[in-house]
């Protein structure tokens, strides 16, 4: 039996939608054109040479011994990264839900998983190299070390581990809260051991979970430019590897090979993440906690458990004060006393730290309330309505999480440099703030676009269905009703597309250029010369700023989000 | 009460001209008629019950007059216009969802008056017209509430209140009232019938509750399987089902299985004598049965005496006093019969393993 009228109706129906219709065209034209084709130039760059398509370029540069490296180094790092990361996580996620702890400890909890949001990805590098590198506050003057050396594959790991674990830390949290207590009640009164219960109840259980939070992290680990950069010394990784090749050996066309092996990697890594894993979480854990747990109370449990976790917080929060303090000492390693704000001063006197604030903050305001925007569009075309493209659409906004921001930058250069397939139309786009603002707003679009369909989920389809009923259009629907009732989501969205422009580095930079000064490449600058004082001077106010826009943000919420009036009768 | 302002300007009849709606089985991956060749004509300012079990199409159907669905056969006519083209927005229909689908971020007066801003009504006129709409149903001074601080009765009335505003050509009711609970949905299916009838307005109601659909509607249309079963006033749909699947339901029935012993005319009807093997009984039929032809007989439970004497015999099994009326379960034969005797205070009692006869007058009997 084929398909009747309906297709084409359904086609009339949309076509008489002016709207809608050029809404879906422009996105299209959008994705395809800021995703889609820089990562196809880069398939294209690798595999067209000079002699027509052939796989030459992987050739030579599989034959490089450093690329060989930098790919095992990448999956040996990120493989530790992500074991590591899940395992802290879980064991942070299984003492914040089913261990009684006190409220001071429980704030810490909140402090750690709230600073990687909020910090530049470097900060820890930074700080690791100040407190235990050669000139170490603490393996020098602490412990007597003179040749410590962090730079490399530990320091990697130790600093990604701690970026990466209050990611994974949210996630289980998210996961063990929804574990239905009877079912462990259920075990325990059968007569199962509380270790017992963990390893054949809550364990299998949170299985997929734990599978799912240990790939993101890789996918994140192997994706992250700024930390291999700072504290990787000679240790390169796949995204610093194709950075030197480009910036260093100008060899475009091996980059570009290199990118579609990064790409390749986290893309199958992210498939089975996507559709497998989370799926499969999704089907072992859909059930809401029938009622409050019954949280361990035994000392000899409570006591080692949350000291050695509010131990870990606070050296993790340690690691972070290390930064705006270490912009206050005269010279670090040297000398500490009197504190001094001459580096701030100098921040801004020789390094140009008032154009870098000021290029940095415009272009991040300027993409957070489009970023913000299309992802609610982009949410409620996938969540509310029936189209014929919108797959395509669903599955190129959510790639565009799995793209390391290295690969997004090589294709930007690859793509628009000398305009659109080398044709030099658009080229006038490279170099401008405009294709920052592009980079900044594809780069945060996925996280936007997911959080816009978690919150539209939650509203019955009915609710925009009676408006469009009523006599709306889609832009009235949309603008009346859908925004209004994702509001959160909205503003979350802005904050967090502005934070995450404001510290990005990896894409960004391989596309700045001269004209443009931004914060976050000023300090990998600093950093990579050895001055810590200057970079940390720079970093210390890049937090005030970020942490600033979130706190905005949450008094935001507090006085315009969802219905406060509605919230106040519940 | 305002009602002459509210007055609907002009009912609108519906006209769907042998619709189909094919699905694919997300399972199985095939093709199949979720609604399949329905042909319907709905009078200007009649009530339409759209009534079936789950599953039969009865929601499909009204999603694709109000446009969120498109039919793949036939065309849907709204006061004789064709509208399969027409998105919803463009479309005289105001649809009371089962979810209510109020806005929460609006209150009562901005709910109901959503739909006119859109029509650019005046201010003046948006007022006067929100305040007669709910008065009309019953809601009087809560303009100001926001929507979660009403009742599920009152959000109801808000929901009714804002598709009624707009006097639509046609209003209609996806199982509104499923949400209520019992007491209030018997009190809200009267307050709906009530406010139809006042405006005059043509609606069409999608519900699986069968005695909803008989104290609500002027015609039901019973659907199964994307087909419709039967269509007929609630009084025929009960008394004359036109098959087992429509008999039961609609409402509790026996069969009793005989064989036609001729059919002799009656005042326009027929009389058919049906005979079985406990004995011989006469019902009145709409056509001539020819003789020796296997038929069954439909049977409702409260059209059944239980007596001493009668024309079935038969053994009582389940004797039960349910107040209102005394529940039997009685053996004719190898069928089980149900039987409600109502009022059983100053009427014989019968026990379990009783030996008696049941009875019935033809006219209230009906044959398959």
């Amino acid at each position: 039996m084929a398909k009747g009228q309906s297709a084409e109706l359904d086609r009339k129906k949309l076509m008489a939608d002016p709207i809608m219709m050029t809404t879906i065209v422009l996105l299209i034209t959008f994705l395809t054109l800021f995703i889609l084709y820089p990562l196809a130039i880069l398939l294209i760059d690798s595999l067209y040479g000079t002699n027509g398509f052939s796989l030459d370029t992987f050739q030579r540069i599989f034959q490089m011994r450093t690329f060989r490296v930098a790919i095992s180094n990448t999956l040996k790092v990120g493989l530790v990264v992500g074991l590591l990361s899940t395992l802290i996580g879980l064991l942070y996620a299984y003492v914040e839900v089913y261990v009684r702890m006190k409220k001071v400890t429980g704030g810490l909890f909140k402090v750690v998983s709230m600073l990687p949001v909020v910090s530049p990805p470097f900060v820890l590098s930074l700080s690791m190299i100040m407190l235990f590198g050669r000139a170490g506050l603490i393996t020098r003057f602490v412990l007597g070390i003179y040749d410590n050396n962090i730079y490399g594959y530990w320091g990697i790991v130790i600093v990604q581990t701690m970026t990466f674990f209050p990611v994974c830390y949210m996630m289980l949290k998210g996961l063990l809260k929804n574990i239905d207590p009877s079912m462990e009640e259920a075990a325990r009164d059968m007569g199962a051991s509380r270790w017992k219960v963990f390893t054949t109840v809550t364990f299998p259980l949170l299985l997929p979970g734990l599978g799912n939070a240990f790939l993101v992290t890789f996918i994140e680990s192997i994706a992250d430019f700024a930390n291999p950069m700072i504290i990787g010394g000679s240790y390169d990784t796949l995204a610093t590897t194709i950075y030197l090749q480009i910036t260093g050996a100008m060899d475009k066309e091996g980059a570009s090979a290199m990118a579609v092996v990064l790409l390749c990697i986290t893309l199958a890594m992210f498939v089975v993440q996507k559709y497998y894993l989370e799926r499969k979480t999704a089907a072992t854990l859909t059930g809401k906690a029938s009622r409050a747990r019954m949280l361990i109370e035994d000392k000899s449990v409570t006591i080692p458990l949350t000291l050695l976790c509010s131990l870990g917080a606070l050296f993790v929060i340690m690691m972070y004060i290390c930064v705006p303090i270490g912009a206050l000492f005269p010279t670090w390693g040297y000398k500490f006393t009197p504190l001094t704000f001459k580096w701030f001063q100098q921040v801004f006197t020789r390094y140009h730290g008032l154009q870098a604030f000021r290029d940095s903050f415009v272009l991040s305001l300027i993409a957070s309330p489009i970023t913000a925007l299309l992802s609610m569009i982009i949410s409620y075309l996938i969540v509310k309505r029936n189209f014929r493209s919108k797959g395509f659409i669903e599955a190129v906004s959510i790639l565009a999480m799995a793209v390391p921001g290295t690969v997004l930058g090589v294709g930007y250069i690859r793509g628009f440099a000398n305009g659109l397939f080398r044709t030099g139309f658009m080229s006038s786009l490279y170099g401008t703030g405009l294709i920052l603002i592009i980079v900044f707003v594809v780069r945060s679009l996925p996280t936007g676009t997911r959080s816009g369909i978690s919150a539209l989920r939650q509203i019955d389809k009915s609710i925009e269905e009676s408006a469009y009923d009523m006599g709306a259009n889609s832009l009235k629907v949309f603008t009346s009703v859908t925004l209004p009732l994702i509001k959160d989501s909205f503003l979350s969205g802005l904050v967090t597309t502005f934070v995450r422009s404001i510290t990005a580095i990896s894409a960004i930079i391989l596309l700045v250029t001269p004209s443009y000064l931004l914060i976050t490449v000023q300090i990998n600058e600093f950093a990579e010369k050895g001055a810590f004082s200057i970079a940390c001077a720079f970093a210390t106010i890049l937090i005030l700023i970020t942490y600033g826009a979130v706190l905005l943000m949450n008094l935001f919420i507090k006085f315009f989000g969802t219905s406060r009036k509605t919230k106040e009768v519940e | 009460m305002t009602m002459a302002n509210t007055k609907v300007k002009e009912p609108k009849g519906v006209k769907l001209d042998h619709i189909s709606k094919i699905y694919k089985d997300p399972k199985t991956g095939k093709d199949f008629y979720a609604v399949h060749d329905v042909d319907l004509d709905i009078a200007p300012g009649s009530f339409v019950t759209l009534l079936g079990p789950s599953g039969c199409g009865k929601t499909t159907t009204l999603r694709m007059i109000a446009g969120f669905e498109s039919p793949d056969e036939g065309e849907i006519y709204l006061g004789g216009e064709p509208i399969n083209e027409l998105t919803p927005n463009k479309r005289d229909t105001a649809m009371v969802f089962q979810s209510y689908a109020l806005f929460p971020h609006y209150n009562v007066f901005d709910n109901v008056a959503y739909g006119l801003r859109l029509r650019k009504v005046p201010k003046d006129e948006i007022k006067r017209r929100v305040t007669d709409i709910l008065a009309l149903v019953e809601l009087t001074g809560m303009e100001q509430r926001m929507t979660n601080q009403l009742s599920g009765g009152q959000q109801q009335r808000v929901a009714l209140a804002r598709a009624l505003v707009v006097e639509p050509g046609v209003l209609l009711f996806d199982e509104p009232l499923s949400n209520l609970d019992a007491k209030l949905r018997v009190q809200m299916r009267t307050e709906i019938r009530r406010i139809q009838q006042a405006l005059g307005i043509t609606a069409i109601y999608v519900t699986h509750d069968q005695s909803e659909a008989m104290s609500i509607s002027d015609n039901i249309i019973l659907m199964k399987n994307g087909v419709v079963a039967q269509m007929g006033t609630p009084h025929e749909i009960y008394y004359r089902p036109n098959s087992e699947f429509v008999a039961d339901f609609i409402g509790e029935c026996n069969f009793l299985k005989g064989t036609a012993d001729g059919s002799e005319s009656a005042e326009g009807r027929y009389i058919t004598r049906v005979r079985m093997p406990q004995g011989e009984v006469a019902v009145v039929t709409d056509k001539p049965y020819a003789k020796g032809s296997e038929c069954e007989i439909v049977l409702r439970p409260e059209a059944i005496t239980i007596t001493d004497q009668g024309q079935l015999p038969c053994k009582v099994e389940l004797s039960c006093f349910m107040g209102s009326y005394q529940n039997y379960h009685v053996r004719v034969g190898d069928t089980l019969v149900k039987i409600t005797d109502n009022c059983p205070i100053n009427k014989k009692v019968f026990k379990v393993g009783d030996r008696v006869f049941i009875s019935f007058s033809p006219e209230c009997a009906h044959l398959l």
